[in-house]
């Protein structure tokens, strides 16, 4: 279905506002080529988060296009969009009232899994995530460290297969241990769960750590879409190599 | 103290039926109550512009008393006259306000990050309400039927004013005859009442209030 020259995210001078004079994305342009993971990065409110929700329609671009394997998401309904796109937010955002278990099946049985698939597919993710299912399965959120439940939210984005991952400061509430323990796994198990990733932080580190691209924002678009090396070595502009300079360790 | 526990057991028949009347009288009511007020809540959280407004009214309407809007309601065609239908439609106008209210601050305290997850993964505005909003918001509605509940059964003593029945007809012959044992064979049903099921609703609330 897809072709490898069609990116798995892409987008094209999408614009939005909230507002009279206050663009939070003023032009962006970007692509997330099938079996990548484009890290951006930028300061608070250079429109990074509204980047990631109008790739699953929780916003719309007041003008330019964004598309999904080549297909706008404009012309897509926005509940079987977001079933095929993978999303994790901050904290998890899991179910309070839900087991572990029942979180992870989420989207499994909003698409009608049967039951005995959906009980399969959440103890093997649980499994992979570093969590042993006899002993997680039935836990409630709230008996888990924060890092858990990071990992319990990574599980549910991707326990229907999605071929994209939209990541929106996925370990950002982490204490700086647990932090570095998920950014290790995480590249590892990613490969074996889903083609391409969107991973929205401020943290430039983290960027590097996961992303094999990075992109730069402010403003509400795109300063420099790189490497690490590219960026460190050849920043695009002032601002590019103001923000990386804090990493020249 | 002894003759009045003669007295209530002596006529333990009419006290039963007569509470009996109360307790249908109260839970009609609030049936009918949480029929309007949850809809209506979980539409006041669509749209934010007519929660204020609409809250504001529900407030003012509690204000009125009891007494004067039985007397409003009697002279109104459908909704009045003399007997239970009228009492219900009282009752009904005290339950909304605490149904309401507490629907409409449940389901806004919601997480927002659980209802951004909930939306970012796919569910319907219908799947989200069902399988997310209502049960973490279920302990606070449930809070507010208590509250229209335990109301209800105190207000519902003056609906005999109107001919409706229930334990208000023993308080208000027991005031007419100046014989306080009818008053009491009439107030401490209701008391007593009014305790169990604020005990009981609550032990309900605690057993199936989702763990937040």
């Amino acid at each position: 279905m897809h072709s490898s020259s069609v990116p798995a995210l892409e987008f094209l001078d999408a614009r939005k506002s909230f507002g009279p004079g206050s663009a939070a994305l003023s032009g962006l342009s970007l692509r997330v080529e099938e079996g990548e993971i484009v890290a951006l990065v930028g300061p608070s409110g250079c429109g990074k988060t509204t980047a990631i929700r109008l790739a699953n329609r929780l916003l719309d671009a007041d003008s330019g296009q964004v598309r999904v394997f080549g297909a706008p998401v404009g012309d897509q309904e926005p509940v079987a969009l977001r079933r095929r796109i993978g999303y994790v937010i901050q904290e998890g955002g899991l179910f309070p009232h839900w087991s572990v278990e029942e979180n992870i099946e989420t989207v499994p049985r909003l698409l009608g899994w049967p039951p005995e698939r959906r009980r399969r597919r959440s103890h093997e993710l649980l499994a992979l995530v570093g969590l042993p299912p006899e002993r997680f399965a039935s836990r409630r959120p709230r008996e888990l460290s924060g890092g858990q439940r990071q990992r319990v939210g990574v599980a549910r984005a991707l326990a229907a297969d999605p071929p994209l991952l939209l990541m929106d400061e996925p370990f950002g509430a982490l204490d700086p241990i647990a932090r570095r323990a998920m950014q290790k796994e995480f590249g590892a198990w990613r490969r074996r769960l889903t083609s391409a990733v969107l991973l929205v932080t401020h943290d430039l580190r983290e960027a590097f750590l996961l992303g094999d691209r990075v992109a730069v924002m402010e403003g509400g678009r795109v300063r420099q879409l790189g490497t690490r090396e590219d960026l460190m070595q050849r920043p695009a502009d002032a601002f590019v190599r103001e923000f990386v300079s804090e990493f020249a360790t | 103290m002894r003759e009045v526990a003669r007295f209530l057991w002596e006529r333990r028949a009419e006290i039963l039926a007569l509470t009996g009347q109360h307790v249908g009288l109260v839970l009609a009511a609030t049936s009918v109550a949480v029929a309007i007020a949850v809809p209506l809540g979980v539409a006041l959280t669509r749209r934010p512009r007519l929660a204020r407004p609409v809250l504001a009214f529900a407030n003012i309407v509690q204000t009125i008393p009891s007494l004067a809007l039985f007397g409003f309601l009697i002279p109104l065609p459908l909704l009045g006259g003399i007997g239970a239908r009228t009492a219900i439609v009282a009752l009904v106008v005290y339950a909304l306000l605490p149904i309401l209210r507490n629907t409409h601050v449940g389901i806004s305290s919601v997480d927002p990050a659980v209802v951004d997850a909930a939306t970012g993964l796919g569910m319907t505005p219908g799947q989200r309400l069902r399988f997310v909003e209502l049960p973490l918001a279920f302990p606070v509605v449930l809070a507010g039927i208590r509250i229209a509940v335990v109301v209800g059964i105190g207000l519902a003593t003056i609906a005999a004013a109107i001919g409706a029945g229930g334990l208000g007809v023993l308080i208000y012959r027991g005031v007419a005859t100046v014989d306080h044992r009818l008053i009491l064979a009439g107030a401490l049903p209701a008391a007593l009442l009014a305790v169990a099921f604020d005990f009981g609703l609550g032990l309900f609330e605690r057993r199936w209030g989702p763990a937040r």
